[in-house]
């Protein structure tokens, strides 16, 4: 289990103003050790973001994507104090996943 | 991770530096480049996580005596975390030595907790893969003094002395480049390569640089703390290895510390 990440939901006008750190290596299976040999490629796979049993956000990552990666987005529909829950998994099946609530703007 | 590209980085941007003139015009452009780059960081730095993984380690019962950090001194008496990082180094009677916050948690470490002082230091930096414990604690401690005023004091006769040996040690030269930390931080508009370096002899650029440490390092995917930067001065200078919390490491940042008086903290920070 990897370790916790860092969400913020914040009420912007109507929208709900999402901002998600998360705690991750990102191995692009490209970079050597210092004894020469191949570091596997070690990255989060896949993102679900959940608000009152569906899915607002879901988004597919590869090894391009930075270490510690910081994702920022907007969604509709939610309310202050409702929950928003952020789950990944990366390509060795490890998965996370973190809840807040909605903070008024 | 990024480390192996940045080369790369610098050679396109040299490269643009030749395609599209030379001189104080592409210089210019490229540091206004550098500056929107830092600015897109400014949300969402990675600091964060290390301060929440510090800030667990410091309540978490560790080590052999299975205690918290909770009752270590920092200087505002044990526990207070709060603006602690704001006036520290400091002189501590029950060491009789001055501190910095590294060498201060070493003690809390080895008093408290039990463990060795060689366990308590054998892993102060991270590296790819391998977070250390020590940078979290520094982020964590350090970032309950955002927005704190800086307020080293040089009241007792031993920080006096170590602030002096401090600024001895800044404009000493030596190594095989025979270079003084005022060799590239004594003067205004230094680089080393596209990295702007602040003059740490004239108050605002000491207060800003020294505020804005520990930081989050994107090159390095690390969290570096004061101490890793001294160290790094060091080992860019050619100079012998800057052992952790050694008196030497203590004075300078002592020195550092204090010309930074009066400036609001701003750290744990991001820096390219």
């Amino acid at each position: 289990m990897g370790e916790p990440m860092r969400i913020r939901a914040q009420m912007a006008g109507d929208k709900v103003e999402v901002r998600v750190l998360m705690s991750h290596e990102m191995e692009t299976g490209q970079r050597k050790d210092g004894g020469g040999n191949i570091v596997p490629a070690w990255f989060i796979q896949n993102i679900a973001v959940m608000h009152g049993g569906q899915t607002v956000l879901s988004a597919q990552w590869g090894p391009a994507v930075a270490k510690n990666p910081f994702m920022h987005f907007r969604f509709a529909g939610g309310r202050v104090g409702e929950k928003v829950s952020v789950t990944w998994t990366d390509n060795r099946g490890d998965k996370r996943t973190d809840e807040v609530a909605i903070t008024a703007g | 991770m990024t480390r192996p590209h940045k080369p790369v980085v610098a050679a396109l941007l040299f490269a643009a530096g030749l395609l599209f003139g030379t001189g104080a015009h592409s210089q210019d452009s490229t540091a206004k480049a550098l500056q929107e780059y830092r600015d897109a960081l400014q949300d969402g730095n990675p600091a964060e996580l290390w301060e929440i993984k510090g800030e667990d380690m410091w309540q978490q019962p560790r080590g052999p005596n299975k205690v918290s950090m909770e009752k270590c001194d920092l200087g505002l008496g044990p526990g207070v975390v709060k603006g602690a990082y704001a006036r520290l180094p400091k002189y501590f009677k029950d060491t009789d030595r001055v501190d910095d916050l590294e060498s201060r948690l070493v003690h809390c470490m080895v008093s408290l907790q039990g463990y060795t002082r060689a366990e308590a230091t054998r892993r102060v930096f991270g590296g790819p893969g391998a977070a250390a414990d020590m940078e979290a604690l520094v982020a964590y401690v350090s970032s309950q003094s955002k927005g704190v005023k800086m307020n080293v004091a040089l009241a007792h006769p031993r920080e006096r002395e170590a602030y002096q040996m401090g600024q001895k040690l800044f404009y000493y030269r030596g190594g095989p480049h025979d270079f003084a930390c005022a060799t590239c931080h004594g003067e205004d508009n230094k680089r080393i390569r596209l990295q702007d370096l602040p003059n740490l002899t004239s108050k605002k650029d000491a207060q800003r640089a020294y505020t804005t440490w520990p930081a989050y390092r994107v090159s390095q995917g690390e969290l570096r703390s004061f101490q890793w930067r001294l160290y790094d001065c060091f080992r860019q200078q050619r100079f012998p290895e800057l052992l952790f919390g050694s008196d030497a490491s203590v004075a300078l940042t002592m020195f550092l510390a204090r010309n930074a008086n009066g400036a609001a903290f701003a750290a744990p920070a991001i820096k390219r």
